[in-house]
């Protein structure tokens, strides 16, 4: 029998205004097992907890049941006072009388009841409790960063800098993410390439860092602090430690009508290419789909006029198997598809554009080596509209519920740009707010209107109709002046809503962290845990968690290398005791509970059983403690019962069950 | 002494919930002072797959009105899968409750997220009333265990 | 029969196995039980394979498993996914099985028999596996009786799963389709019942239960080692019911245990003594799961994973019935 100490916290005036404490004291005092029985006025303080410390010593308690707020918030807390105490961890139990009882009712009789009876089932829990020890782990000191765009290098760096080897895995040809194809960045105008490039060089020159583009993670296992991960490096066809990267290859390539990814399609490219110029790494890749030589067999001009020998038509993907402490994920994001937005007319004109789009049209690298043009055409536009909002903020499930957060700025910038170059183009912008929060934003908004002349239009734009000489109508509607407009433009520039970068689903599932309704991956916490995924060991940095500018994913990438490089700092990990764990004589060793384990946890082995006599070879359940991470399922598909999960096992939620109903 | 006709009838109702999303979703409606009837008591899970359909059939053997589970939305299980398992031993055992004649509505799960508070109360509000309507749970009850 | 019992007399004189697993004839002529032979003049003396053979032996291959050497079983092309089953989930060594696949006629059921009035039987002429099983000729102290040998079958044979063995190692007699009703007809009924009609139904039928557990010692999918209603891991440790739920959670959660596993061979009503229709709650799963999940066949296989150790992204939500009203 356990000798149990009942706790009861007034939370000052949280728990006692709405819940009797005395009487849960008083009726606690009749429960089996229970040999103490006090309140006070905040048990988490330093006085409440040396009062468990007392008890503990003067009554010799083997469980203890505190009556208090939620275990989320001071579960943590009790245990520790219990084990410096002297009493296992595990055999203390929160009955949650405030978030689940004081604060949701007011009936003072009817809360203390429901108080009672929820000290009641802990108490029960608590008769059952056993001891419970936390296992080790070791902590493999090396990190792993999904993603090269700027959120990636960032952490990788932050990373790398702290003294620890970084891994970054991109999938496309080079590092850089979708940073290297902007032309400018608010609010300062700085060239994107300009300050961006350094990064990537220092990057790729750090000797802690490692870079695999045209890579991609294909299977994670494992757990915090001990995961193993295969990384596809997809066969590039050309050996990077020959290429030189000079460009000859390309040059020559008879392969010209690739899209350019880079240039979002606007131009194309050779089949052997490196996205951009200032790519990293400097060694192109054969896209095989479009590759003379590997569509029909003839052509190897590349290989011809390769003087480094380094074209290697029969290179195979390669798969490269690392272990890693801990996990970023920084898989960026893409514009969504406009296929919903036919009435802005994106698929029948090529003067409708998106805002990165216009971004590669207004760049010297881009398609049209930065003059703004019409892609139809290829004459300068006179009148430029924007439409805001294509896709975020949207109420129907067309689009995004959610403001895509950079477009106000990146629109006001280029309304700014074209205005500063081209003072002849009138520009417009449909807005249905503009949001400009952040340090000089509304400052450079107000330049565009008022420096500028840009043309701000509260309201949205119903249709653009293009028209028989090319020009675009579009009409919208002035929600201020209350008045329907019709207006000619000869380029119109929507601000596409952002969304996750496909790639995140197959990531999330692999690394088992969750993301909400739009794909973005979840925070362990909204606000106090911004950067950390649910799953221990995994951390989230850039437009991956949610929307972003540049700074914020700057800010934000360093805080998730923070908080990798504290768990990588760290020697051994505690593993949670809460542990499933089969009865041998009792396991049937029919394999349906290593079926639905989601951790690869459950092993077999052929044992020698004593079952009260009979001596057999059986087939048995065994569980890895240090990969369980308790979740239960194995547990209910067991149909003997002979997998049971230590701290909720089913005796402990049946007494539970039976306390309630009582 | 019999019963009289205005004694009110409170039902019983047994929640588990999953420590990951529902009972945070649960802490939440307590500390955004959200109501719903104390009828409720909730029993933390570590996941709704930890919920074992004998655990419900015992809370109806001793007693209960009412069962329901919650747990993290389907895609969002923090053990990644546990859910789906839930959902499929769940619509299995109602279907058989309701194939041996227990009143449809005696029990329910409900996926709740840490953010959902106010469905966490709504939740508790509206499956208080449907037990409240469908009155005591007769047909389940281990007459012994009745005081 | 006699060419099965040669074929076993063969198999155990080369010693391809060293003892089989059959049925013995019984103290009354429809009452044989599953037995091992060990040698060619207990086979030749005492096996015995007829309409009254219904008793699934391939569970008894899990202490067979154990046994030295290997052990002939006859399989009816029931029995086969059962045996497929047992292998999925490692209980049985197929390595330690020869396997005979059997012919099946349709079994029978001595209740129906006496259901007729049938009394004080001395024989029973026409249930032998080399017949064409069209007619029972009964003789009893009261003279002799003929009835159709389709009225004397088993329910489950009515609606037989077919005459495929989905294992074996040969193949020995001929089947004949004895399919004749829809597997599902009955669950249908009482699903469209009221939730009281419903209740009456089960109360009825549940309160015959006198938890001799004949049901669950029978069933192949009920294995276990230890049961969980004869162990203390759930405080669930019962002997005969003293209400009316025990019975109830007894076998609602037997047939969960065995939901996705069940083959539906209908072991637990042919052998349950109060004649409750036992397979009326694994065939409500069986339904559903085929509705929610897509038709699945436990058994069928010997790899597969089951309805409820896997899941799909759109599965049904909790609360939806089957036979959805």
């Amino acid at each position: 029998m356990q000798r149990i100490g009942v706790f009861v916290c007034h939370c000052g005036s949280n728990i006692a205004a709405t819940v009797d404490v005395k009487k849960v004291v008083e009726m606690a005092r009749l429960e089996p097992g229970v040999v103490h029985a006090e309140d006070y006025q905040y048990m988490c303080s330093e006085v409440g907890q040396a009062k468990i410390a007392t008890a503990i010593h003067e009554k010799h308690l083997t469980g203890i049941v505190v009556c208090s707020c939620s275990p989320r918030m001071h579960e943590t807390t009790f245990r520790k006072a219990a084990e410096k105490a002297g009493l296992n961890p595990y055999m203390v139990e929160i009955a949650n009388i405030r978030e689940h009882c004081s604060w949701i009712h007011k009936n003072i009789e009817e809360a203390t009841k429901k108080a009672v009876i929820l000290a009641r089932a802990a108490i029960a829990k608590v008769n059952l409790n056993t001891p419970l020890k936390a296992g080790e782990s070791r902590v493999t000191k090396r990190a792993l960063v999904i993603g090269g765009g700027i959120a990636g290098i960032q952490t990788a760096l932050d990373i790398a800098e702290a003294g620890y080897e970084v891994d970054i895995v991109e999938k496309t040809p080079s590092i850089g993410g979708r940073m290297s194809q902007l032309d400018k960045t608010f609010p300062t105008l700085d060239c994107s390439a300009c300050i961006l490039t350094p990064k990537m060089v220092e990057a790729s020159a750090h000797d802690k860092i490692t870079i695999y583009t045209y890579s991609e993670v294909e299977k994670v296992s494992g757990f915090v602090g001990d995961f193993t991960v295969d990384i596809r490096k997809k066969a590039r066809s050309v050996d990077m430690t020959k290429c030189t990267g000079c460009g000859v290859c390309q040059e020559k390539c008879p392969s010209r009508k690739a899209p350019s990814e880079f240039n979002r399609g606007l131009s194309t490219r050779s089949a052997i290419y490196t996205p951009f110029a200032q790519a990293i790494p400097n060694v192109p890749v054969i896209d095989r789909e479009h590759c003379i030589k590997f569509k029909t067999g003839k052509c190897g001009l590349c290989e011809k006029v390769c003087q480094a020998g380094a074209i290697d038509y029969t290179q195979k993907d390669e798969i490269i198997t690392e272990k890693y402490g801990a996990i970023v994920v920084a898989t960026g994001f893409d514009t969504i598809k406009l296929d919903q937005y036919d009435e802005y007319a994106y698929s029948q004109s090529k003067d409708v554009i998106t805002s990165l789009e216009l971004e590669r049209i207004m760049n010297a690298a881009g398609p049209t080596k930065g003059h703004l043009e019409r892609l139809s055409d290829g004459k300068p536009p006179k009148n430029m509209v924007f439409i805001q909002c294509v896709g975020s903020r949207c109420s129907d499930n067309r689009g995004k519920s959610y403001c895509s957060k950079i477009c106000c700025m990146y629109t006001a910038k280029h309304a700014m740009l074209i205005r500063d170059k081209y003072p002849d183009v009138n520009v417009t912008v449909f807005y249905i707010d503009v949001r400009t929060p952040g340090k000089n934003f509304d400052e450079f908004y107000r330049r565009a209107v008022e420096d500028y002349g840009v043309n701000y239009i509260k309201g949205q734009v119903g249709k653009v109709a293009p028209q028989p000489d090319g020009s675009l109508l579009v009409q919208g509607v002035d929600l201020l002046d209350n008045k329907q407009i019709l207006m000619k433009a000869d380029m119109v520039v929507l601000a596409t809503a952002i969304e996750p970068d496909p790639s995140v689903r197959s990531i999330a599932t692999m690394l088992t962290a969750s993301i909400d309704t739009n794909n973005f991956l979840t925070e362990a916490h909204a606000k106090l845990r911004p950067v950390e995924s649910p799953t221990a060991g995994v951390f989230l940095s850039g437009v991956c968690q949610g929307p972003k500018d540049i700074p914020e994913t700057v800010a934000q990438a360093g805080a998730a290398a923070v908080k990798a490089i504290g768990l990588l700092a760290k020697d051994k990990l505690m593993t949670n005791p809460c542990t499933a764990k089969a009865d041998e004589l009792l396991c049937n060793g029919c394999s349906q509970c290593e079926n639905v384990c989601p951790y690869g946890a459950i092993s077999y082995e052929t044992k020698l059983i004593n079952d009260h006599g009979v001596r057999e070879e059986r087939r048995i359940a065994v569980v890895n403690n240090a990969l369980c991470q308790g979740c239960g399922a194995c547990t209910v598909t067991c149909p003997s019962g002979a997998m049971d999960l230590q701290g909720f096992s089913n005796r402990q939620i049946l007494a539970e069950v039976d306390a309630i109903c009582r | 002494m019999s019963i009289t006709a205005n004694e009110e009838f409170r039902p019983k109702i047994v929640a588990f919930c999953c420590n990951w999303c529902s009972y945070a979703g649960a802490d939440l409606a307590g500390s955004s002072r959200l109501t719903y009837p104390a009828d409720v008591k909730i029993i933390r899970v570590p996941c709704s797959c930890r919920v074992n359909p004998m655990f419900i059939l015992r809370a109806f053997e001793k007693g209960a009105d009412g069962v329901i589970l919650c747990g993290c939305h389907p895609g969002d299980c923090h053990y990644s899968t546990g859910n789906y398992y839930a959902r499929r031993r769940m619509a299995l055992l109602f279907s058989m409750l309701d194939y041996i004649g227990v009143e449809h509505g005696r029990t329910r799960v409900e996926w709740v997220s840490a953010a959902e508070g106010v469905k966490f109360s709504q939740t508790m509000n509206e499956f208080v009333a449907k037990i409240t309507s469908l009155g005591k749970n007769v047909r389940l009850e281990d007459l012994r265990c009745r005081k | 029969m006699q060419e099965i019992i040669n074929r076993a007399k063969e198999l155990l004189a080369d010693g391809t196995v060293v003892r089989v697993l059959g049925w013995r004839i019984g103290d009354l002529p429809y009452n044989p039980e599953p037995s091992y032979f060990e040698t060619a003049e207990d086979l030749e003396a005492n096996f015995v394979y007829n309409g009254f053979c219904g008793a699934n032996l391939s569970k008894y291959m899990i202490e067979g498993s154990k046994l030295e050497g290997k052990t002939l079983v006859f399989l009816k092309p029931c029995d086969t996914y059962s045996f497929n089953q047992l292998i999925k989930e490692n209980r049985v060594d197929r390595d330690k099985a020869y396997i005979i696949g059997i012919g099946c006629k349709g079994k029978l059921d001595i209740e129906k028999i006496k259901a007729k009035g049938i009394k004080g039987i001395l024989n029973i002429r026409g249930a032998e596996i080399d017949g064409n099983a069209d007619t029972l000729t009964i003789e009893t102290l009261y003279g002799e009786k003929t009835i159709p040998y389709k009225d004397a079958m088993l329910e489950r044979c009515h609606v037989c799963k077919g005459k495929d063995h989905m294992i074996y190692d040969e193949l020995l007699g001929e089947s004949i389709d004895t399919k004749d009703a829809d597997r599902f007809a009955e669950v249908e009924r009482i699903e469209a019942m009221s939730p009281e009609e419903k209740f009456a139904f089960f109360q009825s039928e549940l309160s015959k239960c006198i938890r001799c557990n004949a049901c669950r010692n029978v069933c192949p999918a009920c294995s276990c080692r230890k049961c969980v209603f004869d162990s203390t891991k759930f405080d669930s440790a019962q002997k005969a019911n003293v209400d009316s739920f025990e019975e109830k959670m007894f076998h609602i959660i037997r047939a969960f245990h065995v939901a996705g596993r069940c083959t539906d061979c209908g072991e637990c009503s042919r052998v349950c003594p109060q004649g409750i229709p036992l397979h009326l709650f694994n065939r409500k799963f069986i339904k559903d799961i085929n509705e929610f999940y897509g038709e699945y066949q436990a058994g069928a296989d010997a790899d597969s994973k089951g309805p409820l150790t896997s899941f799909t992204f759109g599965d049904v939500e909790p609360g939806v019935t089957g036979g959805r009203r």
